[in-house]
């Protein structure tokens, strides 16, 4: 699960990360008393307005402006909320903004330089370990400073058994080329950073910039935060954090009928039991000469209730020419899924589209049987390529 | 011979008692598996399933000599119940369960690494040895004996895939279901390893899925071994989109390297006779094996 970036910081806050302060805002006349508030809490004269939607790069879509008084807070944030943001990240209609962020400037001049590093805390798949990854280069796209110049992307692993230790906190503020107050605040930065992360179970932390403000803290200027879905029943309020307005609204309620679907932008859907063998019959699809329309995996209780359920998610979407069923029968028997199949079918009444229903395993045979002698619209097959072959077929 | 479990092994269920343990152990029992009993904590002196009920893994060690665990705990509590049997000398750690968060399992494969023990999974089917031990969910009677292991990240795709094997009048010497999560015990590596290792295992079944470097890992390793077993391979996931999560947790794209297509071309490259189709991988073996 993604968090807003003001929400992002509001956890990382809380276990005493120092972040870029600001107000969350619904509209214009809420950002401009936002502003007021905020000037008063920390004597900011201008104010940054932030987008707040879950895709990067931002500000290349023009959603992060700033603001140098409050009429032009106004301005901002009304032309802001409301508009579809186009990032690099979002698909061409762009995402809808619902909320900006109104935050305080802390590029100020000052004693030096202020200075924009990068740091994340992600998993190491290959050792099984957290790592923190940083980089002198900050504020700009990670990917191409590694393309470019890896010699600039460091990295820290972390004993889960100890956590971050200070000389591995000292080890980042060095590799940044800090000194004095700057390279003390950072190792505490870099510490609370870290623990907030394990905390927190979240799986993903991306600070895109750090910044060394003019008179040398360190602060967190963006927050990316990802939380591990499977350990959000022992974090009840960042589960509540959860702003359904992101998601896309075929999966969140495919979601609540615990179906795990993806939307696709292929013709043909599919309705598959295991989560590899669903990868697999898309990846099927498409050498039959379609493309998958989506990833659903209805789990082991493929009944007539999961079936339907199921069906009526595909149908939603307009572009699906064609289903195809694809289970392999082992504890849940072939012959109770074709009569959930067929029990579906009957209810819902009105499925226009062809449907390859494939079933293999347990009771295969009875399942073929059952399925043909249904005199529904609906073509059967036990082989995989006798599946792939009608897929074909119907989209001929 | 086979790999990991087999008619000697002498398996307890974590979790025994639970609709799961208690559905699947009765499966495992009814296939021949060896179970000698269970572990729930607080039932210890029961009778379930005819088997005795133990509070502690280490009990069920000194009371039945158990040396492989299957674990149906749930979520919460899986993690522990891994440290617990890693603790009490097991040997085979099994782990079925689904969604156990990440951080548990940084902890868990943190305190197994320096045992003398291997975790299988979590977030997996399990291991079968055709006609010794089912230690899994998997449906027993797909999996006829033979001459050809199988490595798996997912579950019903292996079930496909030792179904074609069979039907291609072949069998299998043992199943092994890794899982799909970002974080698991036995490798892709390890398991191809293991099979390769197997006098009775004649070719190897690899298939992953999008996500992580464990094909390439194994890939590597495969060629480096020089062995003149094939192996046949199959990626799932070419059609699905990057930085979105397949149903698995670990079947997610992050970079160029990690798709199903850039696993491919170094499987290919590393001697592994990969197929696209997955309605190709029993065709495919018997063609390698000849």
């Amino acid at each position: 699960m993604n968090l807003h970036e003001y929400q992002g910081k509001e956890l990382l806050s809380s276990f005493g990360v120092r972040i870029q302060r600001g107000i969350v805002a619904q509209n214009a006349d809420e950002a401009v008393a936002a502003a007021k508030k905020l000037t008063e809490d920390t004597g900011t004269g201008w104010h940054v307005i932030k987008a707040q939607v879950h895709a990067g790069g931002r500000g290349k879509g023009g959603g992060v402006k700033l603001a140098k008084n409050l009429d032009e807070v106004k301005t901002i944030a009304g032309q802001i909320i409301g508009m579809d943001l186009v990032t690099p990240q979002t698909s061409a209609e762009g995402k809808r903004v619902h909320q900006v962020l109104v935050a305080e400037d802390v590029y100020y001049p000052g004693d030096s330089e202020p200075e924009e590093y990068y740091m994340s805390v992600l998993l190491n798949r290959g050792t099984g370990r957290n790592m923190i990854m940083y980089s002198t280069e900050g504020g700009m796209d990670i990917e191409t400073v590694a393309e470019e110049t890896p010699h600039l992307i460091f990295t820290e692993e972390i004993d889960p058994a100890t956590g971050i230790l200070p000389f591995q906190a000292r080890k980042v503020a060095f590799n940044l080329g800090l000194s004095g107050a700057a390279f003390k605040d950072m190792t505490k930065f870099v510490t609370a950073l870290y623990r907030a992360y394990v905390e927190s179970d979240s799986s993903l932390f991306e600070i895109n910039p750090v910044l060394k403000t003019s008179d040398d803290k360190i602060m967190a200027v963006d927050a990316k935060v990802s939380l591990d879905d499977n350990a959000l029943f022992r974090h009840k309020d960042l589960a509540a954090l959860r702003d359904l307005r992101e998601e896309n609204p075929i999966e969140v309620e495919a979601g609540e009928l615990g179906l795990n679907y993806v939307d696709l932008d292929g013709n043909v859907g599919c309705m598959v039991n295991g989560a590899g063998l669903a990868m697999a019959t898309m990846d099927l699809i498409k050498q039959a000469g379609g493309e998958p329309a989506n990833f659903l995996d209805v789990g082991g209780t493929a009944d007539a209730a999961r079936v339907e359920a199921a069906f009526q998610i595909i149908l939603k979407d307009p572009a699906v020419k064609a289903i195809l069923i694809n289970i392999f029968g082992g504890i849940v028997r072939c012959d109770r899924v074709a009569q959930g199949v067929i029990d579906a079918y009957k209810n819902m009444g009105n499925i226009e589209v062809p449907i390859i229903v494939r079933l293999q395993g347990t009771n295969a045979d009875i399942a073929k049987e059952l399925i043909d002698n249904s005199g529904l619209d609906v073509m059967s097959a036990t082989e995989f390529q006798e599946a792939a072959d009608k897929v074909q077929k119907v989209l001929a | 011979m086979s790999v990991l479990v087999n008619k000697d092994s002498k398996i307890i269920v974590q979790g025994f008692t639970g609709s799961e343990g208690t559905f699947h152990a009765g499966q495992m029992i009814e296939y021949g598996t060896n179970v000698v009993g269970g572990v729930t904590p607080g039932k210890g002196g029961q009778t379930h399933l005819d088997k005795p009920v133990f509070n502690t893994v280490a009990e069920a060690v000194k009371e039945v000599q158990a040396d492989t665990t299957i674990i149906f705990v749930p979520p919460a509590f899986a993690a522990d119940a891994i440290m617990e049997a890693a603790d009490a000398g097991i040997k085979v750690i099994i782990t079925i369960t689904e969604g156990i968060p990440v951080g548990d399992m940084i902890k868990a494969s943190n305190y197994i690494k320096n045992r003398d023990c291997r975790l299988v999974g979590p977030n997996c089917p399990g291991v079968i040895t055709p006609g010794e031990a089912k230690v899994g969910i998997m449906p027993g009677f797909v999996f006829k004996k033979g001459k050809v292991g199988i490595v798996s990240k997912s579950g019903t795709l292996t079930y496909e895939a030792a179904d074609q094997v069979v039907k291609q009048g072949l069998g299998i010497t043992t199943a092994i279901g890794i899982g799909g999560d970002p974080i698991i015990g036995t490798t892709t590596k390890e398991a191809v390893e293991l099979l390769i290792n197997d006098p009775e295992t004649e070719a190897v079944v690899m298939i992953g899925e999008i996500g992580g470097q464990l094909e390439a890992d194994a890939a590597h390793w495969y060629k480096a071994s020089g062995s003149k077993k094939p192996v046949v391979g199959f990626i799932a996931g070419e059609t699905a989109p990057a930085g979105r999560t397949m149903g698995h947790a670990g079947a997610i794209v992050g970079g160029s390297d990690d798709t199903a297509q850039a696993k491919k071309k170094i499987m290919r490259a590393c001697g592994i006779h990969v197929v696209d189709s997955p309605a190709e991988i029993g065709k495919k073996v018997a063609e390698v094996i000849g």
